[in-house]
């Protein structure tokens, strides 16, 4: 069979190859074996980042890593990230404000409206393409529009630059999942008079409503770790945010966030600086990978991400 | 998408009777083509924010396109105060990173794929592949902090000076250049990183390709004694071979602009070219990263907007081609992708 697989060409079956099922059978264990060490090897790996993160950034929770801001003396050994933490859950609301409608209305319009048309297709493509762009070039992105002309960092920027990175997933998300609503639902509603929105909205959306709330989940757990597009948007900063405008507010001025001061922290010798950068790690991951499992437990049914 | 494309008219289906409800259905009338024109607006909006981001690139890094020519692309410098900018050694920095990545993940991520679809049972395949996809939701900086703390320093300790005992160490390529800074922080360093970071999104692909096997094929090849290796082998990794390609440019397009852990591991040195992977280097997006916040000077912050052009291009070369072959394959093998 060997001989046959791997030339077609019957001229070619006369040396037919035989080896003893014993050496087959040995290969085939070996292979299973690798196999196996590969997996395991992953699943390693993402323990080890794990545990690391886990001792390392347990040690530097304490009250005040919840409750003071990021010290502006590096050799200190007080303060926490709390102004960092409000920061990093305004920026990261402020883009999901932005993102998760415009980009739900984007996935309604591919799969209720567009559908395999040009139009269609083109944006899929676009976002398709976008959502594999680097995410600092986002960050140049939002620092060329918003900062450069405003002669100011702000978190609106840092919140615009991830809007960014969400907007196509959100989008490719919502129709996916749209498409998975059997077009009956939507017949049975037109025929029952309900005029196109109101099916999409009250029909279609609320049977795919599990996937669609997943989905805006996993688009924003997708951003709130980055840290490329913050660095000359939001910048950093040492104070708590101040209200809205002026120059510590949220369209002001540098919003504190924990991935930037994460970043600063690990690049400082202190070791207090280092500890953390490591507490700030531990409450992304938490956040992170708490909201992933969170939301594929309560509505992942069968379906495979 | 299998389902039907209907477009019943919304009127055709109104209440007729009372004038109640008659009033009702125009006014409702109104609400179809607001809510196709949102949602239509919304859709080109993606567009035009994905095509406006390409424009405000370019328009942005004109000045240093017109202003330093192919001598960004053929020269090493970086000195505002001469305002020499050549981004050779980051080119040579990213592409040597990627390439040690690719080496790593690529055979990790296929014998992974193989396990998942071949070898074990379903359900165990899930939680295998969502601990593995878990993977791709660990962000960039806590990968370069677990690299600087703990992967720098066994690099520096134990393999570096290991391989560079051994005959391999005189290799061109290998041997230490004068940037040698111990091999912890290094191109290698990020290089294995890097690796970790894309190896969900290899897995998942090639996975997803593998999967495409139609079952009868394999039942074939089982049928005429063949072992689980042999049928992978010559089945299934030969029709999934073109998807697995696609896989791999999905992986490159991804490690080439990864930012912050290689920012960590890579050592920055955007001075001189790398004479081997065990020297430091530096890479388009750590360049970018490390420098654009203290950039004052005009000419450096338009080179630094090129550099995120350039990156831009690179990787939107990589994903359409990975998305016109998967396509393709998509096609020709008639499953999904």
């Amino acid at each position: 069979m060997s001989a046959v697989a791997e030339s077609p060409r019957p001229s070619q079956l006369a040396p037919m190859r035989r080896r003893s099922v014993v050496g087959r059978k040995a290969v085939d264990l070996v292979v299973k074996v690798l196999s196996w060490i590969g997996a395991l090897f992953g699943i390693a790996v993402m323990g080890f980042v794990l545990y690391e993160v886990i001792i390392r950034g347990l040690k530097a929770w304490n009250v005040a890593f919840f409750t003071q801001p990021t010290p502006l003396d590096p050799m200190s050994t007080s303060g926490g990230m709390a102004n960092a933490i409000l920061g990093t859950i305004i920026i990261t609301a402020g883009a999901a404000a932005i993102a998760i409608p415009i980009g739900f209305m984007a996935g309604v319009y591919l799969a209720e409206f567009g559908r395999n048309g040009r139009v269609a297709t083109s944006i899929r493509m676009v976002s398709n393409v976008v959502m594999g762009v680097p995410s600092i070039i986002v960050g140049v992105f939002a620092f060329a529009i918003l900062v450069k002309p405003l002669q100011h960092y702000s978190g609106f920027a840092g919140s615009v630059a991830l809007a960014f990175l969400m907007l196509p997933v959100m989008a490719r998300t919502t129709e996916d999942i749209l498409n998975l609503v059997p077009n009956e639902l939507r017949e049975s509603g037109l025929a029952m008079g309900a005029p196109r929105w109101r099916v999409t909205l009250r029909v279609v959306c609320k049977a795919a409503r599990g996937g669609l709330i997943t989905g805006a989940t996993l688009a924003v757990v997708r951003v709130a770790g980055e840290t490329a597009p913050l660095l000359f948007t939001a910048l950093s900063s040492f104070y708590w945010i101040t209200g809205l405008f002026g120059p510590g507010g949220y369209f002001g001025g540098p919003v504190a966030n924990i991935t930037k001061a994460m970043y600063d922290m690990a690049n400082s010798p202190y070791p207090h600086m280092q500890a953390l950068a490591w507490g700030g790690a531990l409450f992304i991951m938490v956040f992170i990978l708490g909201l992933n499992i969170l939301v594929r437990l309560l509505f992942q049914r069968g379906k495979e991400w | 998408m299998s389902t039907v494309d209907i477009d019943i008219p919304p009127q055709a289906g109104a209440p007729r009777g009372s004038m109640k409800a008659e009033t009702r259905g125009r006014r409702l009338r109104l609400g179809d083509p607001i809510f196709r024109g949102l949602a239509t607006a919304s859709g080109l909006f993606l567009a035009v924010a994905m095509v406006g981001l390409g424009v405000v690139l370019v328009i942005d890094s004109w000045p240093a396109i017109t202003g330093l020519g192919t001598k960004m692309l053929t020269t090493v410098a970086w000195s505002p105060s001469t305002g020499e900018y050549g981004a050779l050694a980051a080119l040579v920095g990213t592409f040597l990173s990627t390439l040690v990545a690719m080496v790593i993940a690529v055979p990790l991520a296929l014998v992974i794929a193989l396990l998942l679809v071949e070898l074990v049972h379903p359900k165990v395949s899930r939680v295998v592949g969502t601990v593995i996809e878990m993977l791709a939701s660990i962000p960039s900086i806590v990968f370069g902090m677990v690299g600087i703390f703990t992967i720098v320093p066994f690099m520096q300790d134990h393999l570096v000076p290991w391989v560079l005992s051994t005959p391999l160490g005189k290799v061109p390529g290998i041997a230490p250049g004068p940037n040698y800074a111990g091999g912890g922080v290094s191109i290698f360093t990020a290089g294995v990183v890097l690796a970790f970071m894309v190896l969900p999104f290899i897995t998942a692909v090639s996975r997803d390709v593998m999967k495409m096997v139609p079952q009868v094929t394999k039942e074939a090849g089982y049928g005429l004694g063949s072992t689980t290796w042999e049928v992978m082998r010559k089945i299934s990794l030969r029709y999934a071979n073109s998807g697995i390609v696609g896989a791999i440019f999905i992986g490159f397009g991804r490690a080439l602009g990864e930012t912050m852990a290689v920012a960590f591991l890579i050592g920055s040195v955007f001075t001189s070219l790398p004479h081997s992977v065990f020297d430091p280097g530096t890479s388009i997006a750590s360049l970018i990263a490390l420098n654009f916040s203290e950039a004052t000077d005009k000419l450096q912050i338009s080179a630094l907007i090129e550099l995120g052009l350039i990156l831009f291009i690179l990787t939107i070369l990589f994903q359409v081609a990975a998305q016109a072959w998967l396509r393709r394959v998509q096609r020709v093998t008639g499953g999904r992708a």
